[in-house]
């Protein structure tokens, strides 16, 4: 700690280096943090995937409807425990660019399936007691200044006309990784209204007992309706939405992979710089030999520099990352989670370090072997 | 008099190594916009592609895609019947009533499932659409559970194979031929006959949800919307091709746009520190220059000049470098996801020329603040200590 004053010295002597050479390190680190999020929000299904829950979904696609009658049969299955469903609403609020997505829901069984979302009670004794009412995600409700109590009209894209529902409740979820973006409201009321054929739903959630008996009982799913004119493929939640990232396609991994790329050079760079900044003083440090700084204090001295430009890069470039996932997704509810999850805080925290060491190794370890003679003489 | 060009020429050959480091980040700040920038307009460019602006399509009143929407087929008959459709040689009125659906089947690549869009069409539809044209075999026959598969989806899916059965509906259908659609969204899908189609998805018969018309002249689309508004028998609403196929692109060109100029702009940052690193260094190196400059004569406004000349032609020779680099993208195919329609897309990258000068004046943007404080710091340092330091 007595070496406080000097390090400070060190670091104040060519400020505009020091400033450059951390506001570089910030930036790579805020660009960690940035692909950190984009990386989660493509993710962010298969994260929160239940590992208790299967999706049972029509064969053809998911377009495709199922009966409601197999709500009993899937119950019947070995294996299963609740099941539940819902249906694609696919409307629009105001305009097409507010997004965000609403299911119709079971509204007796759909609670206990996802007990990730947190409702109080009475909003949801509220919504099961009025036929058009609705539940909407924290996320959702505050993107529009919305209030429990409000009418929403809603604009059918499949169903047709303007559909209104009254918010009798918010939820809440347990983890930042889940999506408060979403709109409930009873299926019920959608089969009374639909232009379509009524009792078809979207897709099945089912949970089942054991999470490792997952494949059995998909398989015992799908060979229960086989050869059914609705025959059904089930899979696990985490592989039904990992199925919707790998569609992503190209997309994610250009950006990704790009953003790696800039992130390693712009930390190379910044390496580079922070040992240049130890070598030109040298002679500097050949002068505390000569006092009497023994080659392991150098050592200590040279790395507690480099991790400090680390350090300070990295903090602030973190915070800047997790202020700017504060003001929210920037594509307009293209994204539903965009956050800074404390998994990449970590990695951030390990990567500063690893370039602070990795940059001041090398000229520290030079300054320890320094002999001072020399040193003194280059000068 | 401004100070000589040559000057900041022969001073990059002097310091050839650190204006090579900021040349190159540059160049690869400048690569990346370009390449984010030209996948996003390869998205659109592709669904745009299919549309013609000889063709209007019609939805039910309200849908904002084909997915939604739903045409009777009696709505599709008088409409068929306006003037403003054209006719074939016959003079029968020349359209497509289409139905689409997507179907889950395996990826080559990886073995799970995507969405193929399975469109269901009419026997005009090749004459509708003229820039799509059998490759391989032949077209379906109608009522068959024959089907024909484009480029871009032959190459995705497996078992998308010429002669081959695919599986999907809860029927086996064959693969008759394979169609080039000239890289638009078409080569993606997979047609086959309308009728066949409605009977394997079990929706009612004669229920369409898009009806594609070709007109007897671009600007005869106006009167066929008026002509259609007035009618009191339909509930539809008709737009060009192009203006439809723009509108499916939005959502992924945004969410690309976003995420391609935040990461871009934050590299930019990045590189405008390097430069600024550069250009400090080259200022630094260079005080008695500088000073005997000003000891001449030139004034402290001509220096400051000078040195930004110097950091704009680094800039942008970087982002000349980083433009060449990235050209040959153009072209790559990608595939994402649409999610307005569901379904699975290739893509090909385009670099067009407003792309390669957004690039450029992004280059000129990064080497201006790189340069500009570090100038005024050469050309606010007194001269007398600085020809006396060193």
């Amino acid at each position: 700690m007595k070496y406080l004053p000097l390090l400070l010295a060190n670091l104040g002597r060519k400020k505009m280096r020091t400033i450059l050479t951390i506001g570089s390190f910030t930036v790579a680190l805020f660009l960690f943090g940035l692909l950190g999020v984009i990386d989660m929000s493509f993710n962010q299904g298969v994260e929160v995937a239940g590992v208790d829950r299967l999706i049972v979904r029509n064969k053809t696609s998911l377009i495709m409807p199922l009966p409601i009658a197999y709500k009993e049969r899937l119950g019947q299955i070995q294996g299963v425990k609740d099941v539940t469903f819902a249906s694609w609403f696919g409307g629009v609020y105001q305009e097409p660019k507010n997004f965000f997505p609403q299911f119709a829901i079971d509204v007796d069984t759909y609670r206990g399936m996802f007990p990730e979302f947190i409702i109080p009670d009475q909003q949801w004794e509220d919504f099961a007691r009025d036929r058009q009412g609705c539940i909407v995600g924290r996320k959702t409700l505050e993107r529009f200044n919305w209030k429990i109590g409000d009418r929403i009209p809603i604009q059918a894209t499949i169903y047709r006309g303007l559909w209104d529902f009254t918010i009798r409740g918010v939820y809440d979820a347990k983890r930042e990784a889940d999506d408060t973006t979403q709109f409930w409201f009873h299926f019920n009321y959608l089969n009374e209204r639909t232009p379509f054929p009524k009792d078809y739903v979207g897709w099945y959630t089912v949970r089942i007992h054991d999470p490792d008996n997952a494949g059995p009982v998909a398989k015992a799913v799908d060979e229960r309706f086989a050869n059914s004119s609705f025959e059904t493929t089930t899979e696990t939640e985490k592989a039904f939405m990992a199925g919707f990232v790998k569609q992503f396609g190209n997309i994610k991994l250009i950006i990704l992979s790009v953003g790696s790329v800039v992130m390693f050079t712009l930390l190379l760079i910044t390496g580079g710089n922070m040992s240049l900044s130890i070598r030109e003083r040298i002679n500097e440090i050949a002068v505390l030999k000569a006092i009497g700084f023994g080659p392991v204090r150098v050592l200590g001295l040279v790395l507690a520099e480099s991790i400090g430009y680390a350090v300070i890069g990295g903090f602030l470039g973190l915070s800047l990352c997790k202020l700017f996932t504060l003001s929210g997704d920037p594509t307009n509810g293209l994204l539903p989670v965009f956050f800074l999850s404390h998994e990449t805080v970590l990695y951030g925290i390990g990567i500063t370090l690893l370039v602070g060491l990795v940059s001041g190794s090398i000229p520290a370890l030079v300054a320890m072997r320094l002999n001072i003679v020399d040193a003194m003489r280059r000068v | 008099m401004a100070i000589p060009l040559i000057y900041n020429v022969r001073s990059i050959q002097g310091r050839f190594s650190s204006t090579l480091v900021a040349l190159f980040s540059i160049a690869g700040v400048v690569a990346v916009l370009i390449a984010m920038l030209a996948m996003a307009s390869g998205f659109k460019k592709t669904l745009v592609a299919s549309g013609s602006a000889h063709n209007a399509i019609i939805l039910r009143g309200g849908a904002t895609s084909e997915m939604e929407s739903s045409l009777e087929l009696e709505q599709i008959k008088i409409i068929g019947d306006d003037p403003r459709i054209a006719r074939d040689s016959a003079g029968r009125p020349l359209y497509s009533a289409e139905v689409v659906v997507i179907a889950a089947l395996p990826l080559r690549s990886s073995g799970t499932d995507a969405n193929v869009q399975i469109r269901g069409v009419s026997q005009d539809a090749l004459a509708i659409r003229d820039t799509v044209k059998l490759l391989k075999g032949r077209f379906f026959t109608p009522g068959l559970a024959e089907i024909v598969i484009g480029k871009h989806a032959q190459e995705t899916y497996s078992g998308f194979d010429l002669g081959k059965n695919i599986h999907f509906g809860g029927r086996d259908w064959s693969i008759v031929g394979v169609f080039d659609a000239g890289g638009s969204a078409f080569d993606s899908e997979s047609w086959c006959d309308a009728n066949v189609l409605n009977q394997a998805y079990k929706r009612p018969e004669n229920l369409f949800q898009s009806m594609t018309a070709r007109l007897t002249a671009p600007a005869a689309l106006q009167d066929l919307k008026n002509a259609v508004s007035t009618d009191p028998r339909l509930t539809v609403g008709v737009k060009s091709e192009i203006a439809y196929y723009e509108e499916q692109s939005v959502m992924i060109t945004t969410l690309i746009n976003v995420l391609g100029f935040l990461v871009a702009g934050v590299m930019g940052i990045g590189a405008i520190f390097g430069a600024l690193n550069t250009m400090y260094a080259a200022v630094s190196s260079r005080y008695r220059e500088i000073a005997t400059l000003r000891a001449i004569g030139f004034r402290g406004s001509q220096v400051v000049l000078s040195f930004m000349l110097e950091s704009l032609i680094i800039a942008f020779l970087g982002g000349l470098l980083g433009a060449l680099i990235i050209l040959p993208i153009n072209g790559y195919t990608a595939s994402t996801i649409n999610w307005q329609t569901f379904s699975h897309m290739s893509f090909a990258f385009a670099v067009t020329p407003d792309i390669l000068i957004q690039g450029l004046l992004f280059s000129l943007i990064l080497g201006f603040f790189g340069g500009f404080f570090p100038a005024l710091r050469a050309a606010r340092r007194p001269i007398a200590p600085a020809l006396r330091g060193l």
